[in-house]
């Protein structure tokens, strides 16, 4: 176990460390010289070169990266430049709606496809069966944003049950703040339960067909016990993976809901600074949701190694 | 059960092809020319499915967007294979060596950038549009294609009639492009349906949230972005797009899902 926790240790630091150069190549060499790019076509030289001075855009470009890199290891992020607040800063306001919203959804589509998938492979073919299925197809064909609309348009609008948009504060109380990313998280959550439902369900119906399955019947259990005891832990491993890889869809996904209900979160962030030009700010983001995908991949492989021991040796 | 799905997405998709190839020679109205006096139209005989704030007929520009979605989508699917797929073969062949190990740990750090997050490093550095988004889903379609095929390539380098093409000397190269590939395109067609599908979505992501293709091109997210203002006014205006991404995004899944069964019967799972 040990030995892979190394490995998997070193392979996760290796990544990390590419994307942040590609990260950095992209955002400041890329455009030649960031500081004139920020400040737009009109601005007069001498504020661009009072820029370039603050970003330290004069050292060469490997000695920057090195700056940018042990700063952010550090929790230093650098300074946004239309705000003349720390990136940091900003981020960790941000982050209190970004990442209840991630794990909220991600909670609403487990607590929806675990049961559906369940129960569509015990009973297969059956009308609930044919209707789970249906609804997935469907639930994976609906863009996320557009569901969003619709919610809107029906529980906010018509109803009146829910905001339009905007977030209540979680200093007005944990009810209200999560009342106000329900339908966020509703919205975020639909396809990826659509999407879970099918992963838990056809991975079931494989392991429902193993012998040990049929053995587990014969020593006496019922088809429930033998469905929760062995045929659960067993098809977990595709659903560690689909969950794995919906939290990086997740915070995409989340980028682009924020938008549709004015949430203050990392994705309004992210566009807001675009739309300013502020690169250090779309920098520091990018780079951290990176890491946030990364840390999710590792841990996801962790959690592979302790339902499944076999995969703690190597591979060859 | 085989073919109750390849139909449906066939016609669903074919749909869609028709109406963007028809809005090359005609749409009901032009899409550049305003009509304010005739806005928030409801669907009817005048406007099939109404008229947007500026008075544009919506089943126009809804034709006119689909040729975006459809070539962004396409012309993504097209990098993944073009670059992801030569990749996978090379990986299969050179299996376990440094190169294998190269390619592979460079597909997982792409899986690390979401197709959105790097739209907003490429948008950040050289602004929004067609281009860029096209950039964007390609690259991340690149991994997909690349695992597919070397996964799909390895397992048939131990079958007999690659042995014997060895023995009959031809090299690697020749050996994945005459009897390799032929083996696994099923399997690329499937996965670039889904891939496809996948793109018209993200497509329309970037392009709602002002990433994609910019005005006065049509694009189905951006009606979506501008219908959004005027939903308690004009509720039909988030209605259609939608229906039109949904429409696309099920017949393509639809016929992934059919032309796997039909493609490939040992494929076929029981559902």
């Amino acid at each position: 176990m040990l030995h892979f926790l190394f490995r998997r240790i070193a392979s996760l630091l290796a990544t990390l460390l590419v994307a942040s150069l590609i990260v950095f190549l992209v955002i400041e060499v890329v455009p030649g010289d960031p500081a004139s790019y920020m400040l737009g076509m009109n601005a007069q030289p001498d504020t661009v070169a009072a820029l370039r001075n603050e970003l330290g855009l004069d050292q060469t470009g490997p000695a920057r990266y090195i700056d940018w890199i042990t700063g952010m290891v550090q929790g230093d992020f650098g300074q946004s430049y239309t705000y003349r607040t720390p990136v940091a800063d900003m981020v960790a306001d941000r982050l209190w709606i970004s990442l209840p919203l991630a794990l909220y959804a991600l909670f609403l589509s487990t607590v929806l496809a675990f049961p559906a998938g369940i129960w569509a492979a015990s009973h297969r073919g059956g009308v609930v069966d044919t209707a789970v299925m249906g609804f997935t197809q469907l639930g994976i064909a609906v863009p996320n944003f557009w569901f969003a609309l619709l919610l809107v348009m029906y529980f906010a609008v018509n109803l009146g049950w829910f905001s339009a948009g905007g977030f209540a504060g979680w200093d007005t109380g944990l009810l209200a703040g999560l009342k106000s990313l329900t339908l966020p998280a509703i919205s975020l959550a639909l396809p990826q339960a659509a999407i879970l439902t099918r992963v838990m369900r056809s991975s079931l119906l494989d392991v429902l067909g193993e012998d040990f399955m049929r053995t587990a019947r014969a020593k006496g259990l019922s088809a429930r016990q033998a469905l929760l005891r062995h045929a659960l832990r067993n098809a977990m491993i595709p659903v560690l993976t689909i969950m794995g890889l919906q939290f990086s869809f997740l915070i995409a996904g989340g980028i682009i809901i924020e938008n549709v209900f004015f949430l203050p979160g990392l994705g309004r962030l992210i566009f807001q600074s675009i739309a300013q030009r502020d690169l250090i700010v779309v920098e520091s983001v990018v780079m951290l949701l990176v890491f946030a995908v990364v840390l999710v991949t590792f841990l996801v492989d962790l959690a592979y190694a302790w339902v499944d021991p076999r995969l703690r040796q190597p591979r060859r | 059960m085989k073919m109750r799905s390849l139909l449906p997405g066939a016609i669903l998709v074919l749909l869609v092809l028709l109406a963007a190839l028809l809005s090359y020679v005609w749409t009901p109205y032009d899409v550049t020319t305003l009509d304010i006096r005739n806005k928030f139209a409801l669907p009817g005989a005048e406007h099939w499915l109404g008229s947007d704030h500026l008075g544009r007929d919506i089943l126009s520009m809804l034709m006119v967007g689909a040729r975006t979605s459809i070539a962004v989508a396409l012309v993504a699917v097209g990098i993944g294979m073009g670059v992801g797929v030569p990749l996978g073969l090379l990986a299969a062949a050179r299996a376990h060596s440094w190169l294998d190990e190269l390619i592979m740990r460079g597909n997982d750090l792409v899986f690390a950038f979401p197709a959105l997050l790097i739209a907003i490093m490429i948008t950040a550095v050289f602004g929004p549009g067609a281009i860029n988004a096209i950039i964007a889903i390609g690259i991340f379609n690149i991994p997909v294609f690349a695992r597919l095929t070397r996964g799909g390539a390895m397992s048939l380098w131990n079958r007999e009639f690659v042995l014997a093409a060895r023995v009959a000397g031809k090299g690697s190269l020749r050996i994945s492009l005459e009897h390799l590939l032929p083996n696994i395109t099923n399997l690329l067609v499937v996965q670039g349906t889904i891939q496809f599908s996948l793109g018209i979505l993200a497509e329309a992501g970037l392009s709602y949230v002002g990433l994609g293709a910019q005005p006065p091109i049509p694009s189905w997210g951006r009606m979506l972005a501008e219908s959004q203002t005027l939903i308690s006014l004009a509720p039909h205006l988030a209605l259609f797009p939608g229906l039109a991404i949904v429409m696309t995004v099920l017949g393509l899944n639809l016929l992934g899902d059919g032309l796997r069964d039909w493609l490939d019967p040992r494929l076929r799972r029981e559902r």
